[in-house]
Order: C-alpha cells, then sequence, then structure tokens
C-alpha cells in the first residue's frame, strides 16, 4: 500500500496544470468560480482548445483520437480539470453517445461521427427519459417504426440537457412492442433539426435553461442511423451508464467549492468577525472536508483497482461513488448559502444564460443550491443507487 | 498509487485469519471472558507463536519489522473476532513507547517479554479531568536523588487489571494543561504505592482505576525526554487511533456481513425481511459508511509515515472522526436491523456494537477530532 504518485504522475499532474494555467480562457475560468453559466460559444472554444492539445476524448481508445492514459493519469487529468475549474468535456458526446459508436457502431458512422464528436462539430443531447420512464428507464414509448427505407419517429423525451444548443440527439426508442420491455428497444441518432423535432425549455427552480422538453411528430430518420443491431439498444445504454465510473464523484468539483467557501468564510462577517471563526461554521465545513478526502480515497481505490486490474463489468463501487459524491455536492451548496445568510435573497430577474455580467455573485448562490438538488437524482437517483448496491454487493 | 497488500502481507492476513477462525468464534469467545483478568493466555500464547506480538519492532530487538500496514492488517482482524486480548495497550502503545523512544537498556528489557508473549503493558494516561487532550496531565514525577517520585490518579487503564508494566504520564514541571514539562514513566504494576481498582468495561474488556501515591521509580524508568515528550506520546496515540480505525472497520465489516446475513434469513410476511426495500437500503447505506471508513483506515495507516507531524495528526484527527460517524450508523443500524434480537446479550451483534461504541470515546471522539481538523485549517 502506498498513497504516493510516481515521479512520472507528478509530473503529468504539473503538465495537465500548467497547460490549464496557459489556456482555459480567464473569463471561463472566473464565470466557473462564481458559479455562472456559461455561453455555448465559451463551452465550444474550451473543448476546441482540448482537443487541439488532444485531450478532447483522452479515455478513447488511441485510434479514434484517445491519449491511451492509464486510469491513474485519468484520474489526475479530471481532478485537476474540475479543481481548476475549466469545463468539463460534454458528456453526452464524449463520454456517452462516441463510445457507444466506436464500441458497436459500423465503420463508416465512425468515420462520420467520431471525430465531429471529440471537435464538438456537433453537439450531442441524450434521448432517454420520457414523462412516464424516469428510473423504470426501460418503460419507455418513443416509437420508431420502419417504413422502407426510413425510421419514422413518434413520442416525447424529457430532461433533454441542453437540446437548445444540440445538432444531433441520441434516442432510445421502441422498435418492437410485442418483446419483454427492456428486448424491444434500438438506439438511433439524428439530426435535432430533422423535420418533426420540437424542443420545448423547460425552466427548473433555479430559474435556470438547462434542460428541455423534447417532441417528435412522425420525424423521419435514415434507417443507416441504427447504431449496432435493432432491438439491443438496452444493452448499449447499459454500456453507456457503466462508462462513467469515477468521474461521478466529481471530488475535484467539490474541493474547488470548498476553497471557495473558505475564501468567502474569510470576508463575510457573523457576529462582527469572519464566519470562519465561528467554530460551529468552521466544524460544518471541517466535517464535509472530511467526507471528501475519504471519498477521495475511495475513488483512488477504485481507480488503483482499474489499473491494476483492468476495468471488466461495471464496478458496484461507481454506486458508493454517486452517492457520496452527490450528497457532499449537495453539502457544499448549502455551506454555500449559510456563508451569504440573508444576502442569498436577492434574484436577479435577467437570469444568467452565461451574458449577464451585471449579475452580482450572491445572485447565483441560491440558484446553484436549488440546481444541485438535481445531483442525487440524475444517473440514476440515489435510491436506485441503492437498489444496485442491495442488488450487487450484498445479494438482498 | 496503490491499495494492494503485498504477497507478505496477504500471508499475514491469512495466517491471523486462520488462527481466529480456529479459536475465537462468538462461544469460544466468551470462555475467554471468563478466565482470570478477562482474556485467554493460551490465545495471547498463539499470537505470539505466530510472531504478532513482535511485529512492529525492528528485528534487531527481536521482532519482525513489520510497519503500519501490518499493524492494520493485525487490529483489522481482531476486531473481526471481537477479540479481547490486550494487543493494543501492549503491543501498539506499550511497544511503540519503547520502539519510539526505549534506550537499548529499556528495550532490552521488556521487548522479549512483549515478543514471547510473557508480559504485557498498559497505558496509564487518562485522568479525571482530561477528557481527550494529551497534555492534560496533573499527575506529577519529582525528582528524588536520580530517580523520580509518582503521584496521582488515573482513570479506564485498558489492560491495567492484568498488565506487568504500566506507562504512566506524568508532569515533572510547570501545570496541568501546560504542554511542556510532561514525561512518560515505565512503572512496575507491583511498585509500592501503586494501587489498582480493575473491572471490566462495557464491551466486555477489562480496566482499572490506578492510583499512584510517593510511587520512587530509578531514573531508567523515564522514556524520552522527562521534560518534554508531548510529541512522544502524540505520535504513539496516533498510532494507538489508526490502530482503533483499523479495528473499527473489522466490526463493522462483520457486523454489516452478520445483518445482512440476518435480514437474507429472517422471515416476517412470509418473506425474507432483506426483500423489503426500506431494509435493502439502509444495508446500502451501512455498506457506504464502512467503505467511507476503510478508504480512511487506509489513509490513516498510510498518513502514520509522514514526516511532518501537524499533517500527519491532522489526516489521523480526520480519519477517527469519519470512522467515528461510520460505526455509529452501522453499528446502531445492526441493531435496529437485527429488531428484538439485536438487543439481547445472547446475540453477537450488541457485543460489535458495544465494542463499536467504545472506540468512538477513546483517544477522542468525531466531535473532537473534527474540532481538531477545523482548527488547524481543515484539509482541502
Amino acid at each position: 500500500m502506498d498513497l504516493a504518485f510516481t515521479k512520472e504522475e507528478q509530473a503529468f499532474r504539473e503538465e495537465v496544470r500548467s497547460f490549464f494555467r496557459d489556456n482555459v480562457p480567464p473569463d471561463t475560468r472566473r464565470k466557473l468560480v462564481e458559479g455562472r453559466h456559461l455561453t455555448k460559444d465559451e463551452m465550444v472554444t474550451w473543448w476546441r482548445i482540448l482537443n487541439k492539445k488532444g485531450w478532447g476524448v483522452s479515455h478513447w481508445p488511441k485510434q479514434y483520437g484517445g491519449t491511451g492514459w492509464t486510469s491513474v493519469q485519468h484520474y489526475i487529468f479530471n481532478e485537476e480539470l474540475q479543481s481548476y475549474p475549466a469545463p468539463q468535456p460534454l458528456a453526452f458526446g464524449v463520454s456517452m453517445v462516441g463510445p457507444v459508436i466506436y464500441t458497436f457502431g459500423n465503420e463508416e458512422q465512425k468515420k462520420k461521427y467520431l471525430p465531429r464528436i471529440a471537435n464538438v462539430d456537433d453537439w450531442w443531447c441524450q434521448g432517454f427519459s420520457e414523462p412516464g420512464s424516469g428510473s423504470d428507464l426501460a418503460s419507455l414509448k418513443t416509437k420508431a417504426e420502419r417504413k422502407g427505407d426510413k425510421w419514422i419517429i413518434n413520442g416525447q423525451k424529457t430532461w433533454t440537457t441542453l437540446a437548445q444548443h444540440a445538432d444531433m440527439i441520441f434516442c432510445l426508442c421502441r422498435t418492437d412492442n410485442n418483446a419483454k420491455k427492456q428486448m424491444g428497444i434500438s438506439f438511433i441518432v439524428f439530426p435535432m433539426k430533422s423535420k418533426g423535432v420540437t424542443v420545448r425549455p423547460i425552466q427548473t427552480i433555479d430559474g435556470g435553461h438547462e434542460v428541455n422538453e423534447v417532441f417528435f411528430d412522425d420525424v423521419e430518420v435514415p434507417v443507416e442511423n441504427l447504431i449496432g443491431e435493432e432491438n439491443k439498444g438496452w444493452d448499449y445504454a447499459k454500456f453507456l451508464l457503466g462508462n462513467e465510473r469515477t468521474g461521478i464523484a466529481r471530488v475535484g468539483v467539490s474541493k474547488e467549492r470548498l476553497r471557495r467557501i473558505r475564501d468567502l468564510a474569510g470576508k463575510v462577517e457573523s457576529g462582527g468577525k469572519p464566519i470562519i471563526q465561528d467554530s460551529a461554521f468552521r466544524e460544518k465545513l471541517a466535517a464535509c472536508e472530511i467526507e471528501l478526502k475519504a471519498l477521495e480515497l475511495t475513488q483512488l481505490r477504485v481507480v488503483a483497482d482499474e489499473g491494476k486490474h483492468g476495468k471488466g463489468k461495471p464496478n458496484p463501487a461507481s454506486s458508493v461513488l454517486k452517492i457520496k459524491g452527490s450528497e457532499i455536492q449537495q453539502t457544499t451548496t448549502e455551506l454555500l448559502m449559510e456563508v451569504i445568510g440573508p444576502f442569498a435573497a436577492p434574484y436577479d430577474l435577467h437570469g444568467d444564460d452565461g451574458s449577464n455580467e451585471a449579475m452580482d455573485w450572491t445572485a447565483q448562490i441560491a440558484p446553484s443550491y436549488f440546481n444541485n438538488r438535481k445531483v442525487s437524482i440524475y444517473g440514476g437517483s440515489n435510491e436506485i443507487q441503492r437498489n444496485i448496491i442491495a442488488k450487487a454487493v450484498l445479494g438482498l | 498509487m496503490d491499495f494492494d497488500l503485498t504477497e507478505e502481507q496477504r500471508l499475514l492476513k491469512d495466517s491471523i485469519d486462520g488462527l481466529l477462525t480456529d479459536s475465537y468464534d462468538f462461544e469460544q469467545r466468551k470462555k475467554y471472558m471468563k478466565e482470570k483478568g478477562g482474556w485467554s493466555k493460551a490465545v495471547w500464547g498463539k499470537l505470539a507463536e505466530q510472531g504478532l506480538l513482535g511485529l512492529p519492532f525492528a528485528e534487531a530487538d527481536g521482532g519482525f519489522g513489520g510497519g503500519g500496514v501490518e499493524t492494520m492488517i493485525v487490529m483489522e482482524a481482531l476486531g473481526k473476532a471481537l477479540v479481547l486480548e490486550p494487543y493494543l495497550a501492549t503491543v501498539v502503545i506499550g511497544g511503540g513507547f519503547l520502539r519510539h523512544a526505549g534506550t537499548d537498556a529499556q528495550k532490552a528489557a521488556h521487548v522479549p517479554g512483549i515478543v514471547d508473549g510473557s508480559k504485557t503493558l498498559a497505558f496509564a494516561q487518562l485522568e479525571k479531568n482530561s477528557r481527550y487532550d494529551l497534555f492534560d496531565v496533573a499527575t506529577t514525577a519529582k525528582k528524588k536523588g536520580d530517580g523520580w517520585v509518582i503521584d496521582g490518579e488515573k482513570f479506564v487503564v485498558l489492560n491495567g487489571e492484568n498488565a506487568d508494566t504500566l506507562v504512566v504520564t506524568a508532569r515533572t514541571k510547570g501545570n496541568r494543561r501546560d504542554t511542556t514539562g510532561i514525561g512518560v514513566f515505565l512503572v512496575p504494576a507491583d511498585a509500592k504505592g501503586v494501587t489498582r481498582k480493575s473491572y471490566p468495561t462495557q464491551d466486555g474488556l477489562h480496566a482499572a482505576d490506578i492510583t499512584f501515591t510517593g510511587v520512587e521509580v530509578g531514573a531508567d524508568a523515564a522514556i524520552g525526554n522527562p521534560e518534554d515528550s508531548l510529541a512522544l506520546i502524540e505520535r504513539v496515540v496516533d498510532e494507538a487511533r489508526v490502530a482503533l480505525c483499523a479495528e473499527a472497520v473489522g466490526l463493522m465489516d462483520e457486523s454489516l456481513k452478520t445483518t445482512v446475513e440476518y435480514i437474507k434469513t429472517r422471515k416476517q410476511f412470509g418473506v425474507a425481511i432483506g426483500s423489503f426495500q426500506s431494509l435493502q437500503h439502509r444495508a446500502s447505506d451501512m455498506f457506504v459508511a464502512a467503505e467511507q471508513a476503510r478508504s480512511m483506515s487506509m489513509f490513516a495507516t498510510m498518513a502514520g509515515d509522514f514526516e511532518n507531524a501537524k499533517e500527519r495528526s491532522n489526516a489521523i484527527a480526520a480519519a477517527k472522526a469519519q470512522i467515528g460517524k461510520s460505526l455509529k450508523f452501522v453499528g446502531q443500524q445492526s441493531i435496529q436491523l437485527h429488531g428484538g434480537i439485536g438487543m439481547t446479550m445472547e446475540a453477537k451483534i450488541g457485543h460489535y456494537f458495544k465494542r463499536l461504541t467504545m472506540i468512538e470515546n477513546t483517544f477522542g471522539d468525531t466531535d473532537y477530532h473534527q474540532r481538531r481538523v477545523a482548527d488547524a485549517g481543515g484539509l482541502i
């Protein structure tokens, strides 16, 4: 047992860190530190910088543009990225549809889509959830009917993150109504500008516009847009969801936020002195930092294990990372609320789509707290994660 | 970065697990408890035979040169089997003082007896009002000729009833809460002026309240600098905390395993109660808590080697705080999920709960260590 990173790993961390220092646009970083949203341009600009460096799709196989890094290097890269902070790669393209395409797609699909995903020439969104299919995803109803050389798609998706920016969608559609619910689903991709696709914004409790409803009304999609085999979509969806493992703990994100809390708590007064001098607050902050340290170690255990024994099957440890990681993220936003106290209240009517520079820094703190309630809901709610642990680990 | 055991460490783990599987089931433990002193000399002898009592000592001193990971392996196994024998008091703490600051003569006098199992030690540190502050020492050691005269009262000294030698913290200078002027002394338990009041503890171990009245010891009784040994005490107690973290992980593992087995077999409403989602989620949360504890136990074990004393104790404080939270949750929920049977002396789960609970209140509880981390400026 040894906690230390090797010399090479430390040098790699330095390399990554200095690349971020030199290349992340300062405004982008500042907005992330302040908890503001970014514009589409700001995000895409950064992702292209990353892709030019060769780090845009770091975990992909080398022949598709990946880096061939070890698990520890991936860990270091993510941690530095999250805690610098810089925007994370667009998960829907890079972590979700990309791996499905290079694993199950045909050569033509790989050639057509992968380079455009890496360079964010296409912004992808995910068409999984439906109004009636949340945690019970396999009950989805959106239908794809084969007519000649086309799929005719009808139905509705929801919680479609940043669909307003998207050029492409990957969609789970029912292609066989008679099979068992998991067996009749196919994985189909198509342009968002296809005729019959309507995007309607959902305003979330933070006032933001992150998610959407997407309606399909006789959308015509060429048959070759099916990825992999017909009716095997559920397997690909499971593959895709199990792919994202250690990143979900978002340890770097919470670290960065805790640093910010410590910084602000040294400035904001309570009882005539900085709130960091209030022992009750300080101990709460320490408690959160201790939980995060434990989570970081849990994550490192998973990383080290993958490095040694390969990724293998989806690891139930990822459920631990999801549960604890989301709880800690939520606690950090609570602590921020506590730091600013009564100044959490003012609401900026202009909202924050990334362009509202006049907004006071305090105005984003309550929305961020509201918004972070989502992290224990998305990606398989924490209750679903507990089901997974109960079954896969404890054998209940 | 590596969290795997070496081949040698795996063998060590197998050997102690094997020994305890053979000689330490719950029924056997009940018998050992009734032996004189409350633990088994025979088991202690077996631990000595396997070299476990000499594990952390240098080979030159008759030991096996094991490090923090080896102690972690042993303590986890002892926790899993709910072992009563005084490994912590004798090998980890008593041995710790000898390893870090003992003179050649002191080591020669004490280490062989520890290694062969013929002698045990106890750490007389806690006082009426000191609570968890190691520097809060009212017991005095006054110079007399070349030697020292010790006066004071110590409480809840684990293995105090049986120990041959007491390791006593005493003040040679200054006031009760000064951080300097504290010494550590080796005192024969049968020295004139030592009186022991012994009792079982809540978790089935044995302890004693010990009074020192004009106890005279020689100059060679002092381990380390008799006027400035707080750093030494902190170092050894940090190692004891790390050992307790590992013991707690073993206890939690076994508690969770026992509880999951129970809810898989206990039937109500015609089905195993483990088929109910509310119980499944509780058990999953116990698993999460135990994993977080295991991570911090490993972290604390590795932090034991940190050069920087401040970083070391901050990391270990964090671990003890995390483990305190985890053990409370796992312990309490183990009882809850067992239902009524968990409330009985007859079921083993309650005994695990009690040992876990006592660990929380030893060498600093969650609040105490959380405060230390907070006062040190945090952990990020």
